[in-house]
């Protein structure tokens, strides 16, 4: 029947005419609106023409459904604009786009945001913005010229905008001098954008932090489905002057997939696998790297558990014990257990050997701060839950997520060899710190 | 001390406070003002009102003080632009200022306030901001031309700024070269055909270098713009490749998936046999995983490029499996596209640990990620052959467990297995009957019901369990009343003994009691086929069903290398076409990879399958629109969301008939000349909307015209070149492209059909829209025989004029539909109005002057043609040629003025005269319609009077 009638719905086409969506030429972030948790607007900044606060309804909505305030798609289409969110600090950073934009672009720029308001006013909080309002908008303005990031190194925008201080308010208001820079930054077009000139300490020291967190997943039996390194080396570089430093590695060869501050000279990298760099000033990310699966990742917990129902009856059974596993030897601290039990749980009656518990019962949520683990008194937390009555057996097997820290390790077996200064005459502090940590660490049930 | 209190003040009055702490003498009360009205603003309070009070403040030295009130400047100077001016004088003396920081801050403000008349004053300073001396200042002015060709596109080009722009591509400072790459490509996007970003072998290694100096932001822009360069042949593409992959280290993910970009498309040019593409394959994975440790935003849309990244060349992340399982804390969003990515992923070597993880999250909390990772378990059966049976074992375990929509999924997707794999799973039935009774969800139900119907021999009560199916026929869906209207046909074909009574209920529920036309066609046909040739019935409702295809959801060859080259996109993230994200008329270029050099190999097979156990194409699972697929009920993949969808250039806006047809025939390259507004009389309204759909109608006056000299010409009518109507990617593989002809009297409609798909297409139909003019097929598409894969066929359709009338945006507008055996496509077409003047428009001499007079002055409109080299004998001739008649002539001063007339298929005449000057290029076309024949053609505003 090749021949059926086949009539082309005009209407359809009209409809899908106004679906497509037309994005006018003005590129890049277009407008930005802090949302906080009880979804207010509390903050709009503009860069071209004024957005309405209505599109955001559209975020609102993606809001509503979304079952974990988490849980809402950071990009949301609406029929003029893209919104691109991102969650920080319980606070939606709702950015406003018009037109092609990378979304990697806008999320990178929405972080730099975040980081530099936490730089700024120590923590990124909704009073604390609002407390700051001004200098954020003068901020805001500065990272951004027609959507287009302007400067977004923390060390110039502070030589254009000084972060408030209860001394500087002080000062400025005697002398009624003000905070914003008269100068152009200085390393705004040098060959180091990263660092002001005319830096001076009287104490010179560096420090870096080798700061590796463990992600894996771990299955019932006790085997390790996936387990990888999250590493980062973060330093505190307070050196006058122009300081050349390097830092070489005892065993580079671990790291093969790595992402430099920009300051990193990547041609060394390369040939000689040492990181050579002029430092930004103050407190900065040299270097972060991943150790991925396809290498042996030592797992340094262990985790016995019996978390079982019985069929008609209304109790649980929960039993978990921690232990030690591969730690060379240094303690495990800060351990803390957090498991999300079945909606069917009603209460948890447990008996910590140490530590203590709680069991929210409305969340569900049972966390258990344990605290050190001492190898020859393993820490275990036994007892029974109780279900709702007639309730039958919960299907989901919950998840058990595990916080610890190790100090004066990185797992992956990652060490600095030495550290060494060019370019300066002195002969700073230095001093080279080690911490293990659990990222994303679950056992499976 | 904080800013909070600039919050307090919320009594009635405070406008009025404010306005007078604003005009104090104090400058410290001043600036706390100014800071209030500040923080209104960014709270969303209207401070407007206050205007000319806040610019007073501006011409201060303190700096915090001057931003603050050019913050102010920038929300409401666009609400008061006579205020606005007042600024002026301030900015310009401000880009004087020794302080670069405050040249800078002038210019870069002044090119936020949107308002025409300061745009006037901002052209001097900046053309000295953007040669200044202080890199700071020029970078700053780079964007400035960015945001003033915003405003006023006109003004920069006249003031040579573009020029000025594409000279600091070779800035020695890295920073202004990144914003001036930024600054071009912004402006590059509303002129799609410019060559402004005009790349070559040495522009291309000034932006190198730049890119190894520059901010990340600036890496970002100049790897988007290397992306859309073409190397000239593999070495060049090499040593960008090997300049770029540094950037896979960065720490910014942007930059990161930018630089990936670059690299995906060249790699394309490489032979794969060169070690080095080798070890670019190996320098991709890394830097992929990595993006996924980051936070989750980021996570989701590097999963959502890493999705087409493994579909165009799966041996990248092919080892990487393990960092796609999911943890229980992702992102709903994240799991979701990580369970996409897994299926992908899976292949004989790794099944076995994947599907120990599909299992574990069958039992997590999210109703939604359950379901698909139950799908995918059966995804994962009909791609690996070798884990069948495993997937099945896992799919009944999870059955047992009888969490409903856990239980429903899997029946779901067993029907799929037992498509792939006939008669090896069988056993397993007798579980899946079991939990008929908790079936509730339509898709699940017609799943089971397929299944008994299938193996209704094998099942020894399969008649009373369709019988219990059939007792609520009319509350089921029609998916569900379909596929029981098939399985009971099966079965009675099957065992027809004992089911007769069955198939006359329920051939009588679908023909006699079912409002439904799909229903009732299917079962006419059914009972049809059982009451005349029971044997010809078995031998179609029993036939061998085709292949399913091993892989779902697969993106189109041809939109995949698009979206590839289009990786970190917006169109990347949605999988859509990035036409689809920009305004249609600007003339969306379709991007493509690269040919490959040197290893034979042709760029319309992309290599998908590689990795994968079988090298075959994957066969596609016909959806609805086959009839025998649907007498076989292969319908039941998931219902594949067809839009249809319209080619964008044909989305022109309202274009008036004879405005746009005659534009065109007037030549194509009227529009946008100033001249088109000196009309004769009414000056058309309509026209400016016509003038950029112009080159969008083919054909006409116009171009019967071009072409130079035009001796030899055929006195034929003129036939446009084909044009696309309808891309491969919004057809599922079916590309048309077409265009009118008018040959011995009879319109036809030139097609060339081409499949770019991988299966063969059949069964050609094509229908039209009511339409302006009644044009119809006066025949049915002759498409003989099968379209095979990467075959072209061209058909000639007649067309008669005598279909239903309707009046269509713009007149000449076409819209079509046409079928296959896939699906069907519609799209939309615009005939240039030349096809239907008709051979005898010659009108009497007497009768033309005698209409001639009757014509109302405010009946004619007026065009120009430029640039046509032919003496009025030559033009008549041609003209001729397309059934426009010259009735008589006359000489007047030097100039030949031609009467002209045409009649059109519906009997409209229509009346011209035409002037033509001698030694000037410039013919003037005047045309006339009667005006009681106005209404039948067009909207009154309409240019052209018959």
């Amino acid at each position: 029947m090749p021949n059926h009638p086949v009539p082309v719905p005009s209407s359809v086409l009209a409809a899908l005419k106004n679906k497509t969506i037309h994005l006018s030429a003005a590129k890049m972030i277009h407008s930005l609106f802090l949302v906080n948790a009880s979804g207010d607007i509390f903050l709009e900044k503009h860069w071209k023409s004024v957005v309405s606060r209505s599109v955001c309804d559209y975020f609102f909505e993606a809001l509503e459904r979304a079952t974990e305030p988490e849980n809402v798609p950071p990009v949301i289409p609406t029929p003029h604009h893209y919104l691109i969110n991102v969650l920080r600090h319980r606070i939606y950073f709702v950015a406003v786009i018009q037109s092609e934009v990378p979304p990697l672009f806008v999320i990178e720029f929405l972080h730099r945001v975040v980081d530099t308001f936490q730089d700024y006013f120590g923590v990124c909080t909704e009073a604390a913005i609002k407390d700051n309002v001004v200098v954020v908008y003068e901020l805001l303005e500065e990272m951004l010229d027609n959507g287009f990031p302007l400067a977004t190194e923390s060390n110039i925008l502070k030589e254009l905008i000084k972060p408030p201080t209860i001394l500087r308010t002080v000062v400025n208001t005697i002398t009624g001098s003000t905070n914003v820079g008269e100068q152009l930054p200085t390393g705004q077009l040098s060959v180091v954008p990263w660092r002001r000139t005319g830096v001076k300490y009287t104490n010179n020291e560096a420090y870096f932090d080798v700061i590796e967190e463990i992600d894996a997943i771990i299955d019932k039996s006790g085997s390790t489905i996936t387990a990888e390194i999250q590493g980062v080396i973060d330093a505190c570089v307070k050196l006058t002057g122009m300081p050349d430093l390097t830092l070489s590695f005892m065993n580079p060869r671990l790291l093969d997939d790595v992402s430099f501050h920009p300051c990193v000279r990547f041609k060394r990298w390369e040939a000689e696998r040492i990181l050579s760099f002029i430092p930004p000033d103050g407190n900065f990310r040299l270097l972060s790297y991943h150790v991925s699966s396809q290498n042996l990742v030592a797992i340094p917990v262990y985790v016995k558990h019996n978390i079982s129902f019985r069929e008609g009856s209304s109790q649980g059974r929960f039993e978990l014990t921690l232990g030690p596993k591969q730690t060379m030897g240094k303690a495990v601290e800060s351990v803390l257990v957090s498991s999300q039990l079945p909606r069917g749980v009603l209460n948890a009656n447990l008996n910590p050997s140490q530590g203590t518990y709680t069991f929210d019962p409305v969340t569900k949520l049972l966390s258990w701060d344990v605290g050190k683990i001492n190898p020859q008194k393993l820490p275990s937390l036994k007892g029974s839950m109780s279900l709702q009555a007639g309730a039958s057996k919960p299907d989901e097997n919950p998840t058990i997520n595990i916080q610890f820290k190790i100090q004066q390790l990185a797992i992956s077996g990652l060490k600095v060899n030495r550290l060494d200064m060019y370019g300066e005459k002195y002969k700073p502090f230095k001093g080279i710190k080690y911490m293990t940590k659990a990222g994303k660490f679950q056992v499976r049930t | 001390m904080t800013d909070s209190k600039y919050f307090t003040t919320t009594k009635k009055g405070e406008i009025f406070e404010l306005k007078a702490e604003l005009n104090s003498d104090k400058k410290e009360k001043k600036k706390e003002a100014v800071k209030k009205v500040i923080a209104s603003m960014t709270v969303g309070k209207d401070v407007s009102a206050l205007f000319p009070d806040v610019v007073n403040c501006m011409q201060t030295d303190n700096l915090e003080l001057k931003k603050l009130v050019y913050l102010y400047l920038m929300n409401y100077a666009k609400s008061q632009p006579d205020m606005a001016i007042m600024a002026v004088n301030t900015f310009v003396k401000d880009c004087e200022d020794l302080n670069p920081l405050i040249r800078a801050l002038a210019v870069r403000t002044m090119g936020c306030i949107r308002v025409d008349k300061i745009t006037e004053y901002l052209c001097e300073p900046l053309r000295k901001c953007l040669k200044d001396e202080d890199p700071y200042v020029r970078k700053t002015a780079a964007v400035c031309v960015a945001k003033l060709h915003d405003i006023n596109a006109q003004l920069v080009e006249d003031q040579g700024f573009l020029d000025t722009l594409k000279d600091l591509i070779s800035d020695s400072n890295p920073m202004v070269v990144a914003n001036a790459v930024a600054a071009l490509s912004e402006i590059a996007e509303s002129h799609p055909n410019s060559n402004l970003l005009d790349l070559n072998p040495q522009t291309i290694n000034k932006l190198l270098t730049a890119l190894n100096e520059c901010t990340e932001w600036g890496q970002i822009f100049i790897l988007d713009c290397l992306a859309s360069y073409l190397p000239r042949d593999d070495r060049e593409s090499q040593s960008i490749c090997e300049r770029v992959t540094p950037r896979l280290s960065h720490a910014n993910s942007a930059v990161v998936l930018s630089a990936v970009k670059v690299l995906m498309k060249f790699m394309e040019m490489l032979p794969k046999d060169l070690d080095y593409y080798g070890t670019l394959l190996k320098k991709l994975a890394p830097p992929l995983v990595t993006l996924l440790s980051a936070e989750p935003e980021l996570q989701y849309v590097a999963l959502r490029n890493i999705n087409l990244i493994v579909q165009k060349r799966p041996e990248i992340l092919k080892h990487e499996m393990k960092v796609f399982f999911v943890k229980y804390n992702d992102p709903i969003y994240v799991k979701l596209e990580k369970l996409d990515i897994m299926i992908r992923l899976a292949s004989q070597a790794n099944i076995a640990q994947v599907l120990a993880e599909l299992k574990e999250y069958a039992t997590e909390v999210d109703v939604d990620f359950v379901r698909k990772a139950v799908r995918a378990i059966g995804r994962c059966a009909i791609k690996v052959e070798q884990s069948a049976e495993r997937c099945v074992s896992t799919l009944l375990d999870l059955i047992q467990t009888k969490v409903n929509y856990v239980v429903q999924e899997a029946i779901v997707v067993i029907k799929d297995i037992f498509r792939k794999y006939p008669n090896k799973y069988e056993s397993v039935i007798a579980t899946l009957c079991e939990n008929l009774d908790s079936l509730d969800e339509p898709e699940a139900r017609a799943a089971m019901i397929w299944i008994v119907g299938e193996y209704a021999e094998r099942i020894d009560n399969a008649d009373e369990l369709l019988e219990s199916f059939l007792e609520g026929f009319h509350d089921e869906s029609t998916q569900v009343q379909l596929q029981l209207l098939t399985a009971i046909v099966k079965l009675f074909l099957k065992k027809p003994t004992e089911t007769q009574e069955l198939v006359q209920q329920v051939l009588s529920l679908a023909t006699q009691d079912s409002d439904n036309p799909d229903l009732r066609d299917r079962g006419y046909i059914y009972w049809r086929l059982l009451s005349t040739d029971p044997v010809a019935a078995k031998e179609v409702v029993l036939a061998e069903k085709p292949l399913i295809s091993e892989e779902t959801d697969l993106i189109e060859p041809t939109l995949l290398e698009e979206l590839i080259c289009h990786i970190g996109t917006l169109a990347s993230v949605y999988h859509k076409p990035p036409s689809a994200f920009v305004e249609g008329s600007r003339g969306v270029q379709h991007k493509r990879l690269p040919p490959r050099a040197g290893s034979g190999e042709s760029t319309e097979s992309p290599d998908v399958g590689q990795s994968g156990p079988s090298e075959a194409p994957p066969a596609v699972i016909p959806s609805q629109g086959d009839l025998l697929g649907d007498l076989l009920n292969l319908d039941l993949a998931p219902p594949t969301a067809t839009v249809p969808s319209v080619q964008p250039s044909m989305q022109m806006g309202a274009m008036d008939l004879l405005g746009g047809g005659l534009d065109s025939l007037l030549g194509g390259d009227i529009g946008g000349s100033p001249s088109m507004g000196a009309g004769l009389g009414a000056a058309p309204a309509a026209m400016p909307a016509s003038l950029g759909g112009a080159p969008a109608v083919g054909g006409g006056l116009g171009d019967l015209f071009d072409l130079g000299g035009g001796v030899g010409m055929p006195t034929g009518s003129y036939v446009a070149p084909k044009t696309v109507w309808l891309l491969a990617m919004k057809a599922k593989g079916l590309e048309i492209s077409g265009t009118f002809a008018r040959r011995g009297g009879i319109i036809q409609m030139d097609l060339s059909l081409t499949n770019k798909a991988m299966s063969v297409m059949t069964d050609f139909a094509i229908q039209f829209n009511r339409n302006s003019f009644g044009l119809a097929p006066a025949g049915p598409l002759q498409v003989l025989t099968p379209l095979s894969p990467n075959q072209t066929i061209d058909v000639s359709l007649p067309l008669s004029t005598s279909g239903p009338v309707m009046k269509m945006e713009p007149l000449n507008n076409l819209q079509v539909a046409v079928k296959n055996n896939i699906d069907v496509f519609y799209f939309s077409c615009q005939y240039p109005l030349s096809l239907l003047f008709v051979e005898d428009g010659k009108m009497d001499r007497q009768v033309f002057l005698a209409t001639w007079k009757d014509i109302p002055n405010d009946n004619e409109a007026q065009f120009q043609i430029k640039d046509i080299h032919l003496n009025s004998d030559v033009a008549s001739n041609k003209l001729q040629g397309s059934n426009i008649f010259t009735i008589a002539k006359r000489t007047v001063e030097g100039q030949d003025m031609l009467y002209q007339s045409v009649k059109l298929t519906n009997g409209i005449w229509v009346l011209a005269e035409m002037r033509i000057q001698t030694g000037n290029p410039n013919y003037t076309w005047m045309c006339w319609r009667r005006p009681h024949v106005r209404e039948c053609v067009s909207q009154n505003d309409s240019p052209v009077i018959s």
